[in-house]
């Protein structure tokens, strides 16, 4: 019985794939009822701020798991298709403006740790990538990635998921095109510059599809197994100033009216380093309290975008002058953005 | 004896690249000298992208992400 379930995906792909579709829509669906069902038994009043935050709790966290562990298994299989090599191939040779929208989209979909982005980032220069457009993939790939983008989703919609996508990609390309116009080849770090150039060629992304499955089960267990105690923990947190903490509690100093919270923002999340899951449980809590948009969303991205140990990282590459110039030139976008939010929303 | 390298500059990844090598060695009884290199210029050197990379008598043959059980027990029966 158990190797059959394992030999499936291999066997007919395209209907391992329908029939997973369809049974995860079917147990999305019955989300809302289920959990209703489950707080109902409980011996709580529905009504009650325990009985609201209950609610809150049962409902969101499978919730947001379900959206994750499709989106990321979906991602994983897309992910598939873009590795670095392919990607520095498409953007080899490429002059600036066009190629730094496409670094940025590629961004999205090019799978990235942090912990690679000195490799990434040689293996870019050395195939003639020009500087600006390799930052403007380095800046998109962690800040715009489908963790970030589902919890948003998930959480505040598809409007702010959206909106975010749109920022992010935004400073992306800008923060590049702007470096990349500043010339500042000569602040990489000399045995960078003095590394021998390379014919970037694609390598061979070509697998059956059922491998294609197994990349995204992989993937999911990878991410999900690393960021579910943060979503769980943000949840949480949200459930319980769903069900108690007065609204507006921020708004006075984190509001619309604070124009000084969106650099402060920023500011306060440059030295704070953590992933996209870690990040959701504050912004929950700060959105939930009366925070305007625009200054919790400039407060991720720094967080996320601009963080002192990937700089560190960088600087093994980069001369500080050139660190310097990216850190303002990114916060600068993204305190453009979170004006933008403020003012327009 | 096979000359197994894993690249990568230490997260969680890498090292779990190393104790999947390791098992497997193990586990097989096959002989190996397992290095890890976390130098930048080595690593960049091998050409790889991303990290945790492999690399097998010179030769790179994994890189980006954990090694599946049965990709590392080809390896090793090769």
């Amino acid at each position: 019985m158990n190797e059959m379930v394992v030999r499936w995906p291999e066997r007919n792909p395209r209907l391992f794939l329908t029939v997973a579709a369809l049974v995860w829509l079917a147990l999305y669906k019955a989300l809302a009822p289920v959990s209703e069902a489950v707080v109902a038994a409980l011996p709580v009043d529905r009504n009650s701020h325990l009985g609201g935050a209950l609610q809150f709790f049962f409902y969101d966290t499978p919730k947001v798991l379900m959206l994750l562990t499709g989106i990321v298994f979906l991602m994983g299989m897309i992910n598939s298709h873009f590795t670095p090599e392919r990607t520095r191939a498409i953007l080899a040779g490429r002059s600036e403006g066009m190629a730094n929208v496409m670094a940025a989209s590629l961004g999205v979909f090019t799978p990235f740790c942090s912990c690679s982005a000195v490799p990434l980032f040689i293996g870019f220069v050395q195939a003639g990538v020009p500087l600006g457009v390799t930052l403007s993939f380095l800046i998109s790939a962690p800040m715009v990635n489908e963790v970030a983008l589902t919890l948003l989703l998930g959480l505040f919609g598809w409007k702010v998921a959206l909106l975010y996508l749109g920022l992010g990609l935004f400073i992306a390309i800008v923060a590049g095109w702007v470096i990349g116009r500043l010339k500042m080849e000569a602040y990489l770090e000399d045995w960078v510059r003095d590394m021998p150039k390379i014919q970037a060629t694609a390598g061979d992304t070509s697998m059956p599809l059922y491998e294609r499955i197994r990349t995204g089960f992989s993937s999911v267990r990878e991410i999900v197994g690393r960021v579910w105690p943060y979503i769980l923990a943000g949840i949480a947190i949200g459930a319980g100033i769903h069900g108690y903490v007065p609204e507006d509690f921020m708004a006075s100093f984190m509001g619309k009216e604070a124009w000084w919270s969106v650099p402060l923002a920023v500011l306060i999340g440059i030295p704070m380093y953590t992933n996209a899951a870690g990040i959701i449980p504050i912004v929950q809590a700060l959105l939930a309290k009366g925070a305007a948009l625009g200054t919790v969303l400039a407060f991720m991205m720094s967080v996320i975008a601009l963080s002192l140990p990937e700089m560190v990282i960088l600087r093994k590459v980069l001369k500080v002058r050139l660190i310097a110039t990216f850190i303002g030139v990114v916060a600068v976008g993204i305190l453009i953005v979170g004006y933008i939010f403020n003012f327009a929303l | 004896m096979k000359d197994i390298k894993v690249l990568g500059t230490g997260c969680a990844k890498c090292k779990s690249t190393v104790a999947i090598i390791e098992q497997v060695a193990s586990a097989k009884g096959v002989p190996v000298k397992l290095e890890k290199i976390e130098d930048m210029q080595q690593i960049v050197s091998y050409g790889v992208m991303s990290t945790p990379s492999v690399v097998i008598d010179g030769k790179v043959v994994h890189s980006g992400g954990i090694p599946s059980r049965d990709k590392v027990e080809q390896w090793l029966s090769a």
